[in-house]
């Protein structure tokens, strides 16, 4: 058993809302190089150049790179040997989220009722994702999600016949309805599989993959064809960065699947802005 | 083309851009979003004036991040425009000179733009460090308690954006993906 103070899981919320907001992690950052290399449009070449010089600006002068600074969903991955104490955890990981956006000037974008819409005024509370593990560490994701995006993401609960033709041409849906709302270029967060639930929290969870770490890629060689086939597909719609035309609407296909009821084919398209933000810890 | 204009903008220059013109402001512009514009129209169907003159002038939708000492704003990039469509035709029915945002818009307010010589300009989505560095100036003022909802007044210089739909009728987000999209087998 190891002991663990819920105070350390608040500085650590804390400082990850305030990093994540202000510099894209090593992998996007290559992905972005990456990407502005094979656009073809020059105003889309354009956009890049300005997308790029939004990044330096934002960490040498901490701006945060968007307003939308977003609703902080948390991944706790909780080892079973750990034993949390002085206080608790949800209320700690809640009080990081409020020191994060308050002490890091970012955007209070939560109201406390969806219909009232009354501003919570500290950008609580987060969404919490908990998991149980195996061992004695706390693995923390923080993944600050805009809601540009967000409104743009869809679940489709498709029959077994619809098949992968189905699959594809859901993905496809999503991504051409999104447009230029969900500020392209985009990372595409899919999930097949398990239920209603599980599909849309295997989308958005598939966004903070690393994309440099190659035991977080798919197992089945299937999914990894499906990932490369659907990014080619996408950046052939030719909506571009900024929805203004071009090679690169997306950047990058994540697909996550689960085993599923042998009635169903559920599928869940979370769609992430050029803005994917993700500050990883292990504690 | 690239233009430089000066707002808040006469509907003569209005008729003057195009979609894909990369454009860059100067002057007085206001920012509104979903919390506001619901407001304003709620003031209007009381019959209420606005808090602010709105025609000839230019609306961005934007909800900043707070800002550090000694600067004018925080991060300043545009929010998605077509929330506001339900009440942007009667905007710029009362004159209204223009709108900065992201993504679509609907058919009726295309129509509003052709209708009253208006324009649409598209910042880009998620530059909001770059774009605070052109803001000289922020005052809040109205509906401050909205936060970062509240109607702020910008000063801004060299404040770049695209012209997406013109007072013509020309849509950039339709032309644009018709020259890069290709067919899927």
């Amino acid at each position: 058993m190891r002991t663990i103070e819920v105070s350390e899981i608040t500085q650590a919320i804390k400082e990850m809302c305030i990093q994540a907001n202000h510099f894209l992690s090593e992998d996007m950052k290559k992905l972005f190089n990456q990407s502005a290399d094979i656009e073809k449009s020059p105003l889309g070449k354009q956009i890049f150049d300005q997308l790029k010089e939004n990044l330096q600006i934002a960490g040498e002068d901490m701006i945060p790179i968007c307003q939308d600074t977003g609703m902080a969903v948390i991944f706790m991955k909780i080892g079973q040997e750990v034993h949390f104490q002085g206080g608790s955890l949800k209320d700690a990981i809640n009080e990081g989220v409020r020191q994060g956006y308050t002490e890091g000037y970012l955007r209070k974008s939560v109201v406390r009722d969806p219909l009232e819409r009354e501003n919570t005024k500290d950008n609580t509370p987060a969404v919490i994702h908990y998991e149980i593990t195996e061992g004695d560490k706390v693995d923390i994701t923080v993944a600050p999600k805009g809601f540009g995006s967000e409104n743009m993401s869809r679940v489709f609960m498709l029959k077994p016949a619809d098949g992968i033709e189905g699959v594809k041409n859901a993905i496809l849906t999503a991504v051409k309805d999104a447009g230029p709302n969900a500020c392209p270029p985009m990372v595409v967060g899919v999930g097949i599989g398990g239920t209603f639930e599980k599909c849309a929290l295997m989308a958005k969870h598939a966004l903070t993959r690393d994309l440099d770490d190659e035991s977080q890629k798919p197992d089945t060689q299937w999914v990894r064809n499906l990932e490369q086939e659907m990014l080619e597909k996408i950046n052939r719609l030719g909506i571009g960065p900024g929805g203004l035309g071009g090679t690169v609407t997306a950047m990058a296909v994540n697909i996550e699947t689960y085993p599923t009821h042998i009635a169903g084919l559920p599928l869940a398209v979370n769609i992430c802005c050029h803005v994917n933000r993700h500050a990883h810890r292990t504690i | 083309m690239e233009r430089h204009i000066h707002a808040p903008l006469s509907k003569e220059e209005a008729k003057t851009l195009k979609a894909g013109d990369y454009v860059y402001i100067t002057g007085t512009i206001y920012t509104a979003r979903d919390a506001a514009h619901k407001r304003m129209w709620e003031a209007l169907e009381r019959g209420e004036e606005l808090p602010f003159d709105i025609r000839k002038n230019l609306i961005y939708y934007m909800g900043p991040s707070p800002a550090r000492e000694g600067r004018p704003i925080g991060s300043a990039g545009p929010t998605t425009a077509s929330r506001m469509d339900k009440y942007t035709p009667k905007l710029l029915d009362l004159g209204l000179g223009g709108m900065i945002g992201k993504g679509k818009r609907s058919k009726e307010v295309l129509e509003g733009i052709v209708r009253n010589s208006a324009v649409y300009f598209a910042a880009i989505g998620g530059a909001g460090a770059i774009l605070s560095q052109r803001i000289l100036s922020s005052e809040v003022i109205a509906y401050e308690d909205l936060g970062t909802e509240a109607i702020r007044k910008l000063e801004v210089k060299d404040f770049p954006v695209i012209v997406v739909a013109d007072s013509e009728g020309n849509n950039l987000y339709e032309t644009a993906i018709k020259e890069y999209g290709e067919k899927q087998e």
